[in-house]
């Protein structure tokens, strides 16, 4: 009897597990869905090369302009920005709170970073306004400092804490034989860590970095504070952008509902998931390089 | 028979706790040592002072000399990185790196700033009796190697740098007693051009490469001589039980 009811237990879980499994891949596919019917009623009016090819966002004027570039390059740009600045700072912290730092400084400095992730990101864009742009402005001599520089530098420090973290795990968890082996054949600390532990915690930091990505891109209260929003192709990190993420927070509070314009929001924002998809199919990619020199 | 490494009067303590008592030993030129002793006893310890492993642990405390040849190796004005160019390390689980089996031997002279051609490769892995098994994939990570592989692909990184000793911890614990024997093989080989330390808990192993046995127990160097001498006519008591398996 007791036998019975374990194996009963036994499949009730199971299909339950099941179920929350396949509940998240209905949920991706419900958004993914709903994305792309809304996107098609947009393509009915809008040919789909004007979209991504034009140069000019402006949905409200006379004769309404659905192009894209702007809004992705000023994504890109400000992602790219971002990346310049977390990943070499957050690959360094991960390596010297691994192997450099003592275990009271590690102490200190894991929680703090750890804090560092709970900040909400408009308090980051509110900083961003008060703070950083006005000492870019002072810096490069601009009018005002809230351009594609301040976003980067804003989004880094967002993408820090999930760089740092889990680059960190991911160098921890690097075999000490491998170490052993490389001070064993003379190597330095440096040698070492270089050429032995962050190729081998490579797929980890990979991940740690496409994450960072992820969340840049996807970041929308902190850009849309600190960038100035203007829809124009930038030509360099002094200009102010408008991202993806932003044009849909600012217009689809305003937009008329089932109009042209409000599809064409839907199209940005498939536009944006099948970014992001790419950036973790990339990692994905590079995970997989990596790992055919690991053990199983 | 010349003297080439030798620890005078080494205590060793990890955070207090004593791990070697005032040893004592000589390991000669071209001969192959053996280091036996129970679990615990201290051998790895020892072993690994002999390449000051140990810097690595903050809590190890290390008094008296190690000399390889008339070289204090713990002096201040020697960089570790020579010391552990000139005496190499095998270690008990095969550790290659997560590189390919080339990388592997390149990787220790290029860092060392060696010539790291294809003939120096070749010349390490044929000492190591590797050659002819991974010629043809040089490319390949070397994980996928056989156990056995591994450890002899570890053997010819350490060859490769041309060092004076090689210490070798346990080489053999891991690997099936084919393997075992093609290392044993290999390590009598390399007597002719190193002078080589070795772990063991293999007392038929110790008795068919080591020209020296050294017998340990808790931490201090009980017995020592020929390993013929040792396990015929053992001259301690306790000595004579470990070998014959009383206790282990």
């Amino acid at each position: 009897m007791k036998y019975k009811i374990r194996i009963l237990l036994d499949t009730i879980f199971k299909d339950i597990f099941k179920a929350t499994g396949l509940l998240v891949l209905f949920l991706l596919g419900g958004i993914l869905a709903l994305l792309i019917y809304n996107s098609i009623s947009f393509f009915m009016d809008v040919k789909p090369l004007e979209f991504i090819t034009g140069m000019e966002w402006n949905p409200t004027g006379k004769s309404p302009k659905y192009g894209m570039l702007p809004l992705i390059l000023s994504t890109t740009l400000v992602t790219f920005g971002a990346m310049i600045i977390a990943i070499p700072l957050g690959v360094g912290t991960a390596a010297f709170i691994s192997e450099y730092a003592g275990s009271r400084l590690k102490n200190i400095l894991k929680p703090a970073i750890e804090m560092l992730a709970a900040v909400p990101s408009v308090v980051i864009g509110f900083l961003g306004i008060v703070v950083v742009s006005p000492g870019l402005a002072n810096l490069a001599d601009l009018p005002n400092g809230l351009n594609a520089l301040n976003g980067a530098i804003l989004l880094a420090v967002m993408a820090l804490p999930t760089i740092i973290t889990i680059s960190e795990d991911a160098i921890h968890a690097v075999p000490k034989t491998y170490k052993e082996a490389s001070y064993g054949v003379g190597a330095t600390k440096w040698q070492t860590l270089r050429k032995v532990i962050i190729p081998a915690a490579g797929p980890g930091i990979i991940s740690a970095i496409m994450l960072g990505v992820g969340r840049a891109i996807g970041e929308t209260m902190t850009v849309l504070m600190a960038t100035g929003n203007a829809a124009l192709i930038p030509k360099g990190f002094f200009d102010s952008v408008k991202t993806m993420t932003a044009t849909i927070a600012i217009e689809m509070g305003e937009v008329p509902y089932q109009t042209t314009h409000y599809y064409g929001l839907y199209a940005l924002a498939t536009m944006l998931f099948f970014m992001t998809l790419i950036a973790n199919l990339v990692g994905e990619y590079f995970i997989n390089r990596f790992r055919k020199y690991h053990a199983t | 028979m010349k003297t080439k490494l030798s620890a005078e009067n080494l205590n060793i303590s990890f955070a207090n706790k004593q791990i070697l008592k005032n040893v004592n030993v000589n390991f000669q030129e071209n001969e192959i040592t053996a280091l036996i002793g129970p679990s615990g006893c201290g051998k790895s310890t020892l072993l690994r002072s002999l390449n000051r492993m140990h810097d690595l642990i903050p809590y190890a405390d290390i008094q008296g000399l190690v000399k390889l040849e008339d070289i204090n190796i713990y002096a201040k004005s020697i960089p570790v990185t020579e010391i552990r160019k000139r005496i190499g390390m095998v270690f008990q689980k095969a550790n290659p790196f997560p590189k390919s089996i080339y990388e592997n031997i390149a990787y220790g002279l290029r860092i060392n700033n060696l010539p790291h051609d294809k003939t120096v490769i070749e010349k390490a892995l044929t000492e190591a009796f590797l050659w002819d098994e991974v010629k043809d994939d040089l490319k390949m990570p070397a994980h996928r190697l056989s156990g056995g592989q591994q450890q002899r692909l570890c053997i010819a990184r350490a060859v490769a740098l041309r060092p004076e000793v090689i210490l070798m911890d346990e080489p053999c614990s891991a690997l099936d007693p084919v393997s075992t024997l093609k290392i044993e093989e290999l390590i009598l080989h390399l007597k002719q051009k190193y002078t080589i330390v070795i772990v063991t808990h293999n007392m038929q192993q110790a008795q068919r490469i080591a020209d020296k046995t050294f017998f340990m127990y808790l931490g201090e160097v009980k017995e020592s001589g020929n390993t013929k001498d040792i396990f015929e006519n053992p001259k301690h008591e306790m000595t004579k039980n470990y070998i014959s398996g009383i206790f282990g």
